[in-house]
């Protein structure tokens, strides 16, 4: 098996609407992966694919060994999988929701205990564990979620924006934990919209309107995805140049960045023109993730415009 | 089976914590008892009367007296002409009427009626409307609380969102139904215990069967409502919609199980109808076993019919519970 997962023209249609169109993927085992995209651009849906709990409208694929179509139920065990709205027991203890997922994984009892304790160092939840769920915050909750869905020691882990509604902290910690499980071997398929968490991907899967527009390394996409020179600008009201610089026959695009112009040239010739243009200087820069997401979506929506 | 444990184990801490589920089980039974079990009165007293004296003689006021003191019969009105009777009669304010010269003139000629008739319910002697009602009320109750129970049981999951992540474990269909069905049958047997020691304490309704055998044909009952709950469950997208299929199913139970009215006197369409309501068969084998003591020989056909229920509504439900997202 050299792959965690291999699916090839994963399509999901809902009436007349395609959720995902022809998604394929090849992820190694110990792998993480982003998927990241726009809301309703599909990942919700391949993820609920990938995991066997919906039913492809057409597409194969392996999890793990086993056929996606037909050993859904063998995966499992297997598997898992942690939703953005981290669905434990409001009524339940910490403890309890660990113990209950730990069951349902059959872990032996032997074990049990162990296992649950570490879940509770992981999620540093040591000193709650017998508070009910809903009483904890949000970075808790989702800590503890996502213990429920490693308890039973998967080989790989859905987390369907884990991140979404905790504070910054929060989410930074809960990298550091996902990043440690991909080290001990564990592949995990994370989807988010935050760029700075995409960047702490081994790959990134650019989703959009159901189809993959790009997947690689966050560097590689960086260097390919986005064609021409870019540069920055610092402009007092940014906002209301960005019409006139469009217009330029040498600009491909021009893109607000916080307070920052993002600038992408024909080539690096056009930096003077550009400088004369706005009578301040710029700034050749790498282009970010940003910028890459917005290159491609702009290249998707030409297509379909042809 | 490490599953279904952690599933038990689960379902009674999540039962525990519930306010509704401890009120339903333990305070639903005391209060309907007590609710119903005095304001249903099949038994007919008070009835108004107007009494026609025509002799007015010694014998006549005893006889009137007689009646009176019976409790059955409240003379409101003393006429003094047929015209008056005729009057009350239609504007009905009066459903009894005595006609004591008739009587009077029998008892003369015959020194004594000429005849005795005597109704008695033969299992309930002095026609106590509570024996008769109290254990049925016991069955409604249970089957009541048992299906909207289990009707929420898995829609609130659904809701929650934790049945998405149920359905990403190994976890298998009938795990979950066995996980969840089993703890409800205490609850059930639970209440069951609560309302029968009201009907003995507070209403002095006699046991004549046996306590063992009750418990044991219980079950049947408790599983067909179960299953009728968890079918319910499969179908309903929203807790909101579970409860309303809940009364759907409610309402037929208490008017056609013969709860209410008896079943022989039915039209033969509803009387069919009737035969696929649990409570129907299990009003059979409470009352027989609380009023009649009969043994189970007698309730076969009652039980083998519970039995099919519980079976049809519990394997159509696992069959129909798929481990996928529609």
């Amino acid at each position: 098996m050299d792959y965690a997962i291999s699916v090839h023209d994963l399509t999901k249609v809902f009436g007349s609407f395609t959720a995902v169109d022809r998604l394929s993927l090849n992820i190694k085992p110990g792998e993480i992966c982003g998927f990241l995209g726009p809301n309703g651009a599909g990942k919700t849906t391949a993820i609920r694919m990938l995991c066997g709990i919906l039913t492809p409208t057409s597409g194969f694929g392996q999890i793990l060994g086993y056929d996606l179509i037909k050993e859904s139920e063998k995966i499992k065990p297997h598997i898992g999988y942690m939703s953005q709205k981290f669905s434990l027991y409001d009524d339940l203890t910490v403890e309890e929701n660990l113990s209950f997922y730990a069951g349902l994984y059959s872990l032996p009892n032997s074990e049990r205990k162990n296992r649950i304790k570490e879940m509770i160092t992981m999620a540093q939840l040591t000193s709650r564990e017998d508070e009910v769920v809903a009483n904890l915050s949000g970075g808790w909750k989702q800590r503890l979620a996502l213990g429920c869905a490693i308890i039973g020691r998967p080989s790989i882990v859905f987390l369907d924006e884990p991140t979404s509604g905790v504070s910054p902290t929060s989410r930074r910690d809960f990298f550091t934990i996902i990043q440690k499980l991909a080290n001990q071997g564990t592949t995990v398929i994370v989807t988010t919209h935050f760029m700075d968490e995409a960047e702490r991907c081994n790959r990134i899967a650019f989703i959009s309107a159901g189809q993959l527009l790009a997947m690689d390394t966050p560097d590689n996409l960086k260097q390919s995805a986005v064609e021409g020179f870019m540069v920055e600008l610092d402009l007092p009201q940014a906002i209301d140049q960005i019409d006139r610089i469009e217009q330029q026959l040498y600009v491909r695009e021009c893109s607000l960045h916080g307070p920052l112009l993002h600038v992408l040239l024909d080539n690096e010739s056009n930096v003077k023109e550009l400088e004369e243009l706005v009578g301040k200087s710029a700034r050749p820069i790498t282009p970010t993730l940003e910028d890459v997401f917005i290159a491609l979506a702009k290249k998707k929506r030409k297509q379909v415009v042809r | 089976m490490s599953r279904i444990l952690s599933v038990l184990k689960k379902e009674f801490i999540q039962m525990r914590r519930d306010r509704l589920t401890f009120a339903l089980v333990f305070m639903m039974p005391l209060i309907q008892l007590l609710l119903f079990g005095y304001a249903i009165q099949t038994e007919v007293k008070h009835i108004p009367t107007i009494v026609f004296d025509q002799s007015l003689t010694n014998e006549s006021r005893e006889l009137l007296a007689s009646f009176s003191a019976s409790g059955y019969f409240d003379v409101i009105k003393t006429a003094k002409n047929y015209a008056e009777v005729n009057q009350a009669i239609a504007v009905a304010n009066s459903i009894g009427l005595l006609k004591s010269q008739e009587i009077l003139a029998q008892k003369v000629q015959f020194q004594g009626p000429p005849y005795d008739i005597r109704v008695r319910p033969w299992y309930n002697p002095d026609g106590i409307t509570a024996y008769f009602m109290v254990p049925a009320i016991l069955g409604i109750i249970v089957t009541m609380t048992m299906v909207i129970i289990t009707a929420v049981a898995i829609v609130r999951e659904r809701e929650r969102g934790t049945l998405e992540q149920l359905l990403v474990t190994p976890i298998k269909p009938y795990e979950l139904m066995i996980g969840k069905i089993l703890p409800y049958i205490a609850l059930g047997y639970i209440q069951i215990t609560v309302a029968l020691v009201v009907a003995v304490t507070v209403f002095d309704v006699p046991i004549k069967g046996s306590l063992l055998e009750l418990y044991l044909l219980t079950l049947f009952f408790i599983t067909a409502s179960l299953g009728l709950g968890i079918f319910i469950s499969n179908i309903a997208k929203t807790q909101m919609q579970a409860f309303q299929m809940s009364f759907f199913v409610m309402l037929p139970s208490i008017l056609l199980s013969g709860f209410m009215f008896p079943r022989d006197a039915m039209p033969q369409f509803i009387y069919y109808l009737s035969a696929f309501i649990p409570l129907t068969y299990y009003l059979d084998i409470i009352r027989g076993i609380i009023l009649k003591g009969i043994g189970f020989q007698y309730l076969v056909g009652q039980v083998t019919a519970l039995l099919v229920f519980s079976i049809v509504l519990l394997i159509v439900s696992t069959l129909k519970f798929k481990k996928k997202i529609v």
